[in-house]
Formats: structure tokens, C-alpha cells, sequence
């Protein structure tokens, strides 16, 4: 996994709407990269569930949330709209895997992205890090709010 | 994660059991039986999943509210037992079941006092990590 002080790799994916996204628009404010490995899967739903209860504190230290995973935008909507969440959902399909290989994220073996958190600070560097020991532990939103906190935030 | 404490929901004797929970999730009504049987000190925590499920808030609220009028966990085991029927009339049923005082049932549950209450609960569990229901936390003795 990338590590804190790194830059981190700037990017450009297609939202759930077909969006463009890059990393570097979120430049000036700080934005957490949640890799996950897939939508629907038991393991993940909860996962974002969480952090969409949470996702107002979380903005109002400035952080912006963004989900990333190899399904295509078709899926996310899909999920999103399943879930009941607005967080932004980030489609790592063509080349399948590629932003998640870029920052340590992905899983060979078995084609989609671990489970990690990556908090990336106002100038584009990697502040923080968290990867799940395995895909079946979520990272809890305490965690998050932990490293904000350190953080100064 | 606070320790179990006088201003929790708690039922049953024996080893204090914390319990995350989701009145609309099912995995939460599968376990709940389950649960309540344990020779344990079960302690309620609210943890509704609002994304997940939007009836939860509603639900959460409506326990807290029977809870003021001392039906607290009765109205919980009725909404894990008989899932399904919860729009308003039904929960008036219940809370009529329940001998519960209709009106101040209806006024405290959409009070600010009963949707803080839940939401500490919430945040409680944010805090210990929980995320997914039910989250079950050996607890400390009650105080």
C-alpha cells in the first residue's frame, strides 16, 4: 500500500453518473479514498452504509468522500441508489484495477481492490493510511475520525 | 465504548452483554431471540442504519418513546417478532398493545429528547467501531 508522505497519484474515473472525476479536483480540500472490492457484496453495503450515517461530520471537518472499486458506473448507480447513499462512487473498470495497482490497492489474485482507506491532505499527499487485514474487516468510522483528529482536523 | 450504565436500556441477569442494534435490519430480528435467551444482562444500544433502512429512525424512536413509559423492550421484541407491520397505524396498535398512553406516546417520539437519545446511542457505537448490526460487546459490570 501507499504510504503516508507519499504524493498520491493523481487519476481521472468515471463517476456512477459517467462523470469525470480526477484526484486533482479535489485539490484545496482534503478527500478520503475508500477502496472496496465490490459493489453489492455483503461485506462492503454495510461498509458504506456507515460512513453515509457519518458523512456530515466527515464533510464538516472538509473532507470529501469518495468510493473506489473496479465495478462500472452502471453498477454503482445501481448500488448507490440500493444503498441509499450519495456518496460519489468511482468506476476503476478500463484498465480494469489500474488507480488501485497505482496506490498498492489491488488484489491480483483475484481481479478487484482490497479494503483501505486512504486520506489524501490539500496539496494532493498522502496523509494517512489504513489497510483492513482482510476484505471481511470493515474499517470502522471511528478510525476515520481518529486519524482526522490527529490530523489536526 | 461506555460501560453499561444506569441511563441504558437493560434486561436480564448475568453477564453484561452490550448489543448493538438495528430494529429494521433482519439479521438483528434473527438474532434478537436468540439473544434474550443468553443467561445475560442484555443492554439495548440504538443503532439505526438510516441509508440502509429509512423506516429504522422511526422505529428507534418509537422504542425510546414506550421506553419513557417503562414498555421499552416490550416494544422491542414486538418489532423484532412481528416485522413487517410498521407504518404509523401499526405502531399505534402496538402502542395501544402495550396499555401505553397514545398521545404521549405520539408527542415523545417526535420529540428532540428521544431522537438525541438514539443518536447517542449512535454515535456510542460509531465510536466502538460498529459497523454492521447486531454488534454484540462483552461489557463491563454494570455500575
Amino acid at each position: 500500500m501507499i504510504a503516508a508522505g507519499e504524493p498520491a497519484p493523481d487519476f481521472t474515473l468515471r463517476d456512477q453518473d459517467g462523470e469525470k472525476v480526477s484526484l486533482s479536483d479535489y485539490r484545496g480540500r482534503k478527500v478520503l479514498l475508500v477502496f472496496y472490492p465490490m459493489d453489492f457484496s455483503p461485506v462492503c453495503s454495510d461498509q458504506l452504509s456507515i460512513y453515509q450515517e457519518v458523512k456530515p461530520q466527515i464533510a464538516a471537518r472538509g473532507v470529501e468522500l469518495v468510493g473506489i472499486s473496479v465495478d462500472h458506473g452502471f453498477a454503482h448507480k445501481a448500488f448507490q441508489e440500493r444503498l441509499g447513499i450519495d456518496t460519489r462512487l468511482l468506476a476503476d473498470f478500463e484498465p480494469k484495477g489500474e488507480v488501485a495497482r497505482a496506490y498498492g490497492a489491488y488484489i491480483e489474485r483475484v481481479g478487484h481492490a482490497n479494503r483501505s482507506l486512504v486520506l489524501v491532505d490539500e496539496e494532493g499527499v498522502v496523509e494517512w493510511v489504513h489497510e483492513s487485514p482482510t476484505p471481511l474487516e470493515i474499517p470502522g468510522a471511528n478510525l476515520i475520525f481518529d486519524a482526522l483528529a490527529s490530523a489536526g482536523t | 465504548m461506555p460501560p453499561a450504565g444506569p441511563e441504558d436500556h437493560a434486561r436480564g441477569e448475568g453477564e453484561t452483554l452490550i448489543v448493538y442494534a438495528d430494529l429494521a435490519c433482519p439479521h438483528c430480528a434473527g438474532a434478537w431471540l436468540e439473544i434474550c435467551e443468553r443467561p445475560a444482562r442484555v443492554v439495548f444500544r440504538h443503532f439505526p442504519v438510516a441509508s440502509k433502512h429509512p423506516r429504522a429512525p422511526v422505529l428507534h424512536a418509537a422504542a425510546e418513546a414506550a421506553g419513557r413509559q417503562g414498555r421499552f423492550f416490550e416494544m422491542v421484541d414486538s418489532i423484532y417478532v412481528e416485522r413487517g407491520r410498521v407504518d404509523d397505524p401499526h405502531l399505534w396498535e402496538r402502542a395501544e398493545r402495550l396499555g401505553l398512553d397514545l398521545e404521549r406516546f405520539e408527542s415523545e417520539r417526535r420529540s428532540e429528547a428521544v431522537r438525541d437519545r438514539v443518536r447517542r446511542d449512535f454515535e456510542s457505537g460509531i465510536r466502538a467501531g460498529v459497523v454492521g448490526t447486531p454488534a454484540l460487546f462483552p461489557g463491563p459490570a454494570v455500575a
